[in-house]
């Protein structure tokens, strides 16, 4: 049997674990070799090939998620993802968004000075590879990005409450505030003559309430960003909660990607795992406890979650181990076979309020 | 850009609409009372075989003399189809070269010049002229226009002194005259931001840009000839009504501004003033176009939204 943890101890033993995962996953993603396929010119992955990658980050620690729960996570993720791309001021606050989600996760590993290496370099590489694109070259690239994340409309609690999106699944758009850095405040207009001298002024109202901007956020290593999106969204407590009711009635033909038999053409393949080789996956020994997080409020409801989510949105993950034979290539199939994570049998970890409190903050 | 089109068919009392919905076009007709009538989905094939999906970046239909074709561009190459999309009349490949490069590569930006040609734009800053015969599917490409060194954006034409303005990503402007071949009439620089829809009336250039300015220079000259700070955002669209130089503009700040433009022939003074706002609430602009050649009614498109939204003056 278990002896009962003193509240202090299970905090500290939460927070170990906490530290742990951050860890790893932080790890697994910086990883040399992984960000070396990332940064070549490539075309956007499909979604079937961002969801494998996806999971296979989410289980690079000893933490372990069911599938209703990564579902969860992963919608999560790509409607906060949504949200930030669309609400970029100027196409190139997608970078700061990028540096933004840096300087986050550079906090969170601030003790371990290897990483963090790991993750300034990587920042290096981004400033050194985007730095220099036109504003045209960047509204290409959040165009290509908003296309991926079109018709998604799940709603997500957070940003139901904050009143950042309308119970339609569709974001707020504000009509008002500061103007992008570069923007001046709409509502005048100004007439030359031939020579240039400027004749004539006349002001007009566009409709919003919009104000001159106070500042450009930097685009260096270190500085202000002053851009907010891209900011831990969870530096307030709350709850994690994504809505799949009434997401279903939006879905256009983006799902038919999903319905296809033959799940990634060969080159997306082989570029997987390219970058599969590239992530180390730690498997939880025996003698380490691994956990399992469950973003719902208990087991029921997330088997329930499982069961009853729409077909329409299911992630058709790839199962690699069934398309090895496809493979001629042994090296590759031996790589992929690397990655098959058994599943550990979860621990009874005690489903006490203090550990799903510390849940909710992840 | 601008991922609606819009044909008025007067004499049948139908409107046509082409709407870009990633590698998909929705073609839908409506009649005056506003029932729709009938749809129809393209998608970017190359050659007629539904090879891999491509991005459509734009669907215009270009009206000329003798026949109205319907132009798709898209990563894969330039379609043009019969004006209500039952078949396809000519398919250009863009070159792809080995192994792929590092840029984008795509069409973008059409017009129909001079009665006879229809323009289309390239990722690499190249215009393609084609030659349109009256009827039939004899469409050969005669020139190529290599002045621009970023990708083509949008281009505009009408009938008089300049034939054709095209810009590009940078916000560089050229404009063109056509006799048997184009030539370079002026170039107008940029100033630090994309260009992303151009219009030509009346002699006057009207540009959008992406940081919400539009500006109105002399086609002839280039010179510049009024500012607008007319959106709080990239705008997407511009669309002239010709018959009485209606102007408006659509951006992502979710506005649909109505503009005046208006020259004096004494003085040949150039004038823009506001009309009209409004809000298309919670959606980014993707497109949007006059109805008519008056300017009395108008339709949007914006991102996640599967409608097209149309205003008519009351």
């Amino acid at each position: 049997g278990k002896t009962a943890l003193l509240p202090q101890r299970t905090a500290l033993l939460m927070g170990s674990f906490v530290f742990a995962v951050m860890n790893d996953i932080i790890t697994t993603m910086f990883n040399k070799k992984f960000m070396e396929e990332l940064f070549k010119p490539q075309e956007l992955y499909s979604k079937k090939a961002l969801r494998t990658v996806y999971d296979r980050l989410a289980h690079a620690s000893i933490m372990r998620l069911n599938q209703a729960s990564m579902d969860k996570l992963y919608d999560l993720m790509t409607m906060a993802f949504k949200y930030q791309v669309l609400l970029c001021p100027r196409s190139k606050d997608i970078l700061l968004v990028t540096f933004n989600h840096l300087d986050a996760i550079k906090d969170f590993i601030r003790d371990s000075p290897n990483i963090l290496n790991q993750v300034d370099e990587t920042f290096r590489q981004l400033i050194d590879m985007y730095s220099c694109l036109s504003a045209g070259e960047f509204q290409l690239i959040r165009q290509t990005l908003l296309i991926f994340f079109q018709d998604m409309h799940i709603r997500v609690s957070i940003f139901l409450k904050d009143k950042v999106q309308n119970s339609n699944g569709r974001f707020v758009l504000p009509i008002s505030g500061p103007v992008p850095w570069g923007t001046e405040v709409p509502g005048l207009i100004r007439m030359f003559n031939c020579n240039g001298d400027e004749v004539k002024r006349v002001e007009f109202t566009n409709g919003g309430s919009y104000i001159s901007p106070q500042r450009e956020g930097s685009f260096d290593l270190y500085g202000d960003r002053v851009l907010k999106l891209g900011t831990n969204m969870y530096s307030v407590s709350r709850p994690v909660e994504t809505h799949m009711s009434g997401a279903s009635k939006n879905l256009a033909s983006h799902t038919k990607e999903n319905a296809a038999p033959n799940p990634l053409a060969k080159e997306e393949l082989n570029f997987l795992a390219r970058l599969m080789g590239g992530l180390e996956i730690k498997k939880p020994n025996g003698s380490e406890p691994g956990f399992r997080l469950n973003l719902f409020t208990t087991d029921e409801e997330e088997e329930y979650a499982a069961l009853t989510r729409p077909e329409e949105l299911s992630y058709k993950v790839i199962n690699i181990q069934a398309t090895q034979d496809q493979w001629q290539n042994e090296e590759l199939a031996r790589i992929m076979g690397e990655f098959e994570v058994t599943d550990q049998p979860s621990q009874s970890t005690s489903k006490g309020d203090d550990l799903l409190a510390m849940m909710d903050e992840l | 850009y601008n991922n609606l089109s819009v044909l008025p068919l007067r004499d049948k009392q139908l409107t046509y609409f082409a709407a870009v919905h990633g590698s998909t076009v929705s073609l839908a007709s409506a009649s005056a009372d506003g029932l729709s009538v009938s749809h129809r989905q393209l998608q970017a094939k190359e050659g007629g075989l539904a090879v891999s999906a491509s991005i459509v970046t734009q669907a215009s239909w270009c009206v000329l003399p003798s026949r109205v074709l319907l132009v798709l561009t898209s990563q894969k190459g330039i379609q043009m189809y019969e004006s209500d999309g039952s078949i396809m009349v000519y398919w250009h490949a863009l070159d792809v070269l080995e192994p792929p490069p590092a840029q984008a590569v795509f069409a973008r930006g059409i017009a129909a010049a001079s009665g006879r040609f229809i323009c289309v734009g390239t990722s690499s800053g190249l215009v393609l002229v084609f030659d349109i015969p009256s009827k039939g599917t004899n469409i050969t490409l005669s020139e190529v226009l290599e002045e621009h060194r970023d990708s083509i954006t949008d281009i505009a034409s009408e009938d008089g002194d300049a034939d054709l303005v095209t810009a590009d990503d940078s916000g560089a402007l050229c404009v063109w005259r056509s006799k048997e071949e184009f030539s370079l009439l002026t170039k107008i620089s940029a100033f630090g931001w994309t260009c992303s829809s151009v219009k030509l009336w009346n002699g006057v250039i009207a540009a959008g840009y992406g940081n919400g300015q539009i500006r109105l220079y002399e086609a002839m000259s280039g010179a510049l000839r009024a500012t607008v700070s007319a959106h709080a955002r990239w705008i997407y669209a511009l669309d002239l009504a010709p018959l009485t130089g209606k102007l408006l503009s659509g951006a992502e700040d979710s506005y649909v501004q109505i503009w005046k433009l208006s020259r004096s022939p004494d003085t040949g003074d150039i004038e823009i003033e506001h009309c009209h706002s409004e809000c298309v609430t919670d959606t980014q602009l993707c497109g949007a176009r006059f109805c008519d050649p008056e300017g009395n009614a108008f339709a949007a498109t914006g991102y996640d939204l599967s409608e097209i939204v149309r205003y008519g003056q009351v």
